[in-house]
């Protein structure tokens, strides 16, 4: 799965995209982002006020509790 | 088209004139010009829109749809620029066409308020103290609101 960031979270995080692989627990975009802190301290950080990021999969603007299975590119952004 | 995001440079006088030449029938037409601002308070030598164009493409179009749909418009279209502009360089225009003009201003306002909101454009400035990113503003946010 391909994941996407934009605007100063892609400043903060050094990168605009990257491959990842998350386990199979990994349901939701909140699990995704949960999974993403636990790798990255600078990831961690930088969301670490949830409600400030948002989400979309698949180019489509989803809540924090939608699935990602199947999904092929998540992107993560600020407000 | 009724959605296109680009960074190419638009002409809204052009684009004005190709909309209502497609609008047969009308009987208003409302257009908004958004421009790249720099206030002697608060100037700025550059405007840089970062975006994310496939999910804009499909905000956009959302919104088209629902305006059309809500105020009964014969035809909307939302132009956005993004990359790197000059102070006083069109950045959106929003165009709508109805027979009457309650539903174009109506509409135009509509697409405006979602498009501050909903469409993944983020904005840079940059001017004699720097650069920064411009923050979600919550007034925008009540903009919006107004019409749920």
């Amino acid at each position: 799965m391909k994941i996407l960031y934009f605007a100063w979270l892609r400043e903060r995080l050094n990168r605009g995209e990257e491959e990842v692989s998350p386990p199979a627990e990994v349901a939701t975009v909140a699990d995704l982002i949960d999974w993403l802190a636990t790798r990255d301290e600078a990831f961690a950080l930088a969301v670490e006020k949830r409600s400030l990021i948002k989400a979309a999969v698949d180019a489509k603007l989803v809540a924090h509790t939608a699935p990602i299975a199947g999904a092929k590119v998540v992107a993560l952004f600020p407000r | 088209m009724a959605v296109r995001v680009s960074p190419d440079p638009f002409d809204p006088g052009a684009e004005t004139n190709a909309f209502l030449a497609a609008g047969q029938g009308a009987g208003a037409a409302v257009t908004f010009t958004g421009v790249v601002r720099s206030r002697p308070d608060d100037p700025i030598t550059a405007l840089t829109l970062e975006c994310y164009p496939e999910l804009a493409v499909n905000q956009l179009a959302s919104i088209v749809d629902r305006a059309k749909t809500r105020f009964g418009l014969l035809a909307a279209t939302v132009i956005h620029r993004y990359g790197t502009l000059a102070p006083g360089e069109p950045i959106v225009q929003v165009m709508t066409l109805s027979p009457h003009r309650e539903a174009a201003f109506k509409g135009a306002e509509f697409l405006m308020d979602y498009l501050k909101t909903d469409a993944p454009f983020w904005k840079q400035e940059t001017g004699p103290g720097g650069t920064h990113w411009v923050e979600a503003k919550a007034e925008d946010d009540v903009a919006k609101a107004r019409w749920e």
